[in-house]
């Protein structure tokens, strides 16, 4: 071989070797994760799905008679939930990234906001609970309500939202800016028109993404008093008077009524100690998880469904 | 004619544009009027001094006193627990993925890790609490209790780790190729690429991915309140049920907390502790990330 | 030398206005023959269908410097990074045919890639110096590689031929990303050097330089053939014209013509290499 060889000694060996288990390690780690993940979904399906049934989705919980409740209050109290939290946090989220990336000066100020948003996507989500807790519950006496909540919940994600946004509407491409000020848009009609329906997926996918992390918050909920056992849906003491007028009114009560979402409920289960109440605790678990793989699986196919609409 | 029309519009667009904006930042002034409003007559009851250096946590039973410390002591405990876990793990799964794996793999592998992210921690403290302590701690360690830091810590980091996995995944992917080819063209292996180059090059990223997941750790709160139980109590064993910042705010929301209580103040304080804390190490990570995006950029 | 590459195209006619190449100053003399050190034998290299480089065969001669020239997407970059098999990390990359250096096959399995490299140094398109001293950046390939000698001072002579000690040595501790684009160029040269290699592979290294780093680039490349096998890469043919010894032109994955320099710029055997090398296309 060649004469530089002499002044090497290479060690090829050892340093193979010490790469080979260094590859191993990683490999070993990274499947681990998915084993991690794996016996975690086996647990809870085995000791969910004894009580598993349609009717476990239809009744309430008990106290009583564990065996026979049920889901009711939390499912349509995450569905409440969720639906306000998304008409309150998409909105406001999405304009306060159309604002900082299509609108704001270059200065100290935005520089500010943005810092902002980064630290409070770092505050636990307990401390937003103490935040509902003092301003919506006790505040503006909206007391423990599904509105207390979903104004929390939609503070807690709303950092999400405008990064996940921010960065969809980012990746718009410049020159579809120019082309829509070329021909004389206003900076609104071109936001309108060009610029959001090209970030559209993006925005929808991270939207997504937030609302499912929403539906599994559990903490913040505790702190307003969502935790109670509820043996009612909201609204659904409430009698709708008819027309618009009336539906508005029973809407207004319905956001009023105390709640109980799915994580809060799989809580107050797990809590307890004997093994009935597990098992509720693991089938509650099923049904989150459902919900949430149901919500993520939309994400995919609306995203797949906007990407093909757009040439 | 239109045209005082349209400015008008576009103005008043800008204005609402702008207030959604704004929401984030009376967001955070709204936490922290909060905290501190409600704290303060609490340091008026208890000394900044007694509170911070305190030994003994008893807010709920006589006699009562409020040292801070236990809770602290359980908090940090759990949190370097995890991170303890969760560091290796994260960054071998990072490195795995972005210097490894085929892209196939990658593409099979994120989203696992996502869906890992996206479960609510409130089903980690079941697993912690029906899985963990009785199938594994218990049966190596027979005096582990039923509520321990332990179980907390090893459920915490399996929580973080997908955090950290996908941060550092995507410092080390920002290390450019061109220090890759030039380290292998120097007779390098993989690994010598990977940990003499491609690390030290995403080095304050990976700092940075390590801070926010240990805010995340510190903040964490229903796996934690699960997992560890409600014993405030100052000791360094693992086994032992231990309270943290959070899972005694989470306590005394439980119970009927009647309002303008030093109970009740009290948890403002705690939250306010655990909002210093965490917001100082977020700051930090933030500097490092920009840190990290002007090297590269 | 041996012309492959030549055999399957049709026969070609010179024309009148072939030795009109204005840019080559001198014809310059035709080198002394040395033994071949790489023998490229009917290579293709394929990424998935895409064929980029088509049964090329080349010997690059000992202590010369081989400048491949050709438009882009000609295949000259892939070919030069399959001699040190840098394409290994690509995904759904093909080879046929055999690179042999030393007379042995670099795809052997027996042949460990970083035996190869440790041999055959390569200079990149960019800088790319790492995060780290000066110092560490040269010193770093031989202390993996277990270096017996002496680290500083081999250093101190890789940064000497590479004709950057003058400017550094005051300086070694300082970062290297804070040295200018040619200096870092220089650096990567030195650190290629250091290793104590045969050959050095230069991808375009000036292609991101300003026309006086350029120079000092090429004169050092000059110096280097004293020692060392060099293989440049270029789409700058006035550069292949100053420092080449032979020069290949390639297109559309093709070795079109290979000779000594002064020859292929005065008098192309080939239309194509004489319509490129008078600025026709390219």
């Amino acid at each position: 071989m060649s004469a530089s060889d002499a002044l090497f000694e290479p060690r090829k060996q050892r340093r193979a070797l010490v790469a080979r288990l260094f590859h191993a390690a990683c490999v070993l780690i990274t499947g681990g994760a998915v084993v991690v993940l794996g016996v975690l979904l086996y647990r809870v399906w085995h000791d969910g799905s004894e009580l598993l049934s349609l009717e476990f989705l239809d009744r309430f919980p008990s106290q009583i008679t564990p065996e026979k409740a049920g889901v009711k209050s939390a499912l349509w109290g995450t569905v409440w939930l969720i639906g306000l939290t998304a008409a309150v946090a998409i909105p406001t989220g999405v304009g306060a990234a159309v604002y900082l990336q299509e609108y704001a000066p270059r200065n100290a100020f935005t520089r500010l906001i943005q810092l902002n948003i980064a630290n409070l996507a770092g505050v636990p989500s307990i401390v937003y609970g103490l935040l509902g807790l003092a301003v919506f519950v006790r505040w503006l006496r909206f007391d423990r309500s599904v509105l207390s909540g979903s104004l929390t919940m939609s503070l807690l994600i709303l950092p999400v939202v405008i990064i996940a946004s921010r960065e969809a509407i980012a990746a718009v491409p410049n020159s579809i800016r120019e082309a829509a000020f070329a021909l004389g848009a206003t900076r609104w009609q071109t936001v309108r028109h060009h610029v959001l329906p090209a970030a559209a997926p993006g925005i929808l996918t991270g939207v997504i993404l937030s609302m499912a992390r929403a539906m599994g918050e559990t903490a913040p909920l505790i702190m307003i008093g969502a935790l109670t056992y509820i043996r009612f849906v909201p609204g659904g003491t409430h009698e709708a008077a008819p027309g618009l007028a009336g539906w508005v009114g029973w809407f207004g009560e319905a956001i009023r009524d105390p709640f109980v979402v799915l994580p809060i409920q799989i809580f107050n289960w797990a809590e307890q100690a004997q093994p009935i109440f597990h098992k509720l605790a693991a089938a509650g678990i099923v049904v989150l998880l459902t919900v949430m793989l149901i919500l993520n699986g939309a994400a995919v196919v609306l995203r797949a469904f906007w990407q093909r609409k757009q040439p | 004619m239109r045209q005082p029309l349209r400015k008008a519009r576009e103005g008043l667009i800008y204005g609402v544009l702008l207030g959604c904006a704004l929401v984030s930042v009376v967001t955070m002034l709204g936490i922290i009027t909060v905290l501190v409003s409600e704290s303060v007559p609490f340091f008026r009851e208890v000394s900044v001094w007694s509170y911070l250096t305190g030994t003994r946590w008893s807010a709920l039973l006589e006699p009562r006193t409020f040292g801070v410390l236990p809770l602290l002591a359980g908090t940090v405990q759990v949190a370097c627990g995890a991170l303890a876990l969760a560091v290796p793990v994260g960054l071998g799964a990072a490195i795995y993925l972005s210097e490894y794996a085929s892209p196939r793999l990658r593409t099979l592998t994120k989203p696992i890790l996502e869906i890992l992210a996206g479960v609510p921690t409130v089903v980690y403290g079941y697993f912690a609490l029906t899985f963990i302590t009785p199938d594994i701690l218990q049966r190596i360690f027979p005096a582990a209790e039923v509520f321990n830091a332990a179980s907390a810590a090893i459920v915490v980091g399996i929580m973080i780790v997908p955090t950290i996995a996908s941060l550092c995944d995507d410092a080390l992917r920002a290390v450019p190729r061109s220090l890759r080819e030039g380290a292998y063209a120097l007779a390098a292996n993989r690994l010598e690429v990977t940990a003499r180059v491609v690390l030290p090059g995403a080095f304050s990223g990976v700092v940075a991915a390590v801070l926010l997941a240990l805010a995340r750790a510190l903040g964490e709160t229903m796996a934690v309140t699960l997992a560890a139980g409600m014993t405030p109590k100052l000791t360094l064993n693992p086994l032992t049920s231990v309270q943290t910042l959070t899972s005694y705010i989470v306590q005394v929301s439980l119970g009927d907390t009647p309002h303008g209580t030093i109970e009740y103040q009290s948890i403002f304080a705690v939250a306010l502790t655990l909002f210093l804390i965490t917001l100082t190490i977020n700051v930090i990570a933030q500097r490092m990330i920009r840190r990290f995006r002007e090297e590269y950029d | 030398m041996k012309l492959t590459g030549l055999e399957v195209r049709p026969p070609m006619t010179r024309t009148a206005d072939s030795v009109r190449t204005s840019f080559v100053v001198e014809p310059k003399p035709v080198p002394e023959r040395t033994p071949s050190v790489i023998s490229i034998d009917r290579l293709s290299v394929l990424y998935g269908t895409h064929v980029a480089v088509k049964e090329v065969s080349m010997e690059i001669a000992e202590r010369r410097v081989t400048a491949i020239i050709g438009p882009s997407g000609c295949g000259k970059s892939t070919l030069l990074r399959s001699i040190n098999r840098m394409n290994d990390f690509i995904a759904g990359i093909g080879f046929q045919g055999a690179i042999r250096f030393r007379g042995r096959d670099i795809r052997d399995p027996g042949y460990d890639p970083i035996d190869l490299r440790r041999s055959v140094g390569m200079v990149f398109q960019k800088p790319n110096p790492f995060p780290k001293s000066i110092y560490r950046n040269v010193a770093w390939g031989a202390a993996i590689n277990g270096y017996r000698g002496d680290l500083t001072q081999l250093v101190e002579d890789a940064l000497k031929k590479a004709a950057l000690w003058e400017e550094v040595k005051d300086k070694l501790s300082q970062s290297a990303l804070a040295l200018s684009g040619g200096q870092q160029q220089r650096l990567c040269i030195a650190r290629a050097i250091a290793l104590q290699p045969e050959v050095l592979l230069m991808d375009e290294p000036c292609s991101a330089l300003d026309p006086i780093a350029t120079a000092r680039i090429e004169d050092l490349i000059d110096k280097l053939k004293a020692q060392y096998t060099v293989v440049l890469v270029t789409h700058n043919m006035q550069q292949a014209g100053r420092v080449s010894d032979y020069t290949a032109f390639m297109y559309m994955g093709e070795l079109i013509e290979m000779d000594a320099t002064g020859r292929i710029f005065t008098n192309p055997q080939v239309r194509k290499t004489q319509d490129y090398i008078t600025g026709r296309f390219g």
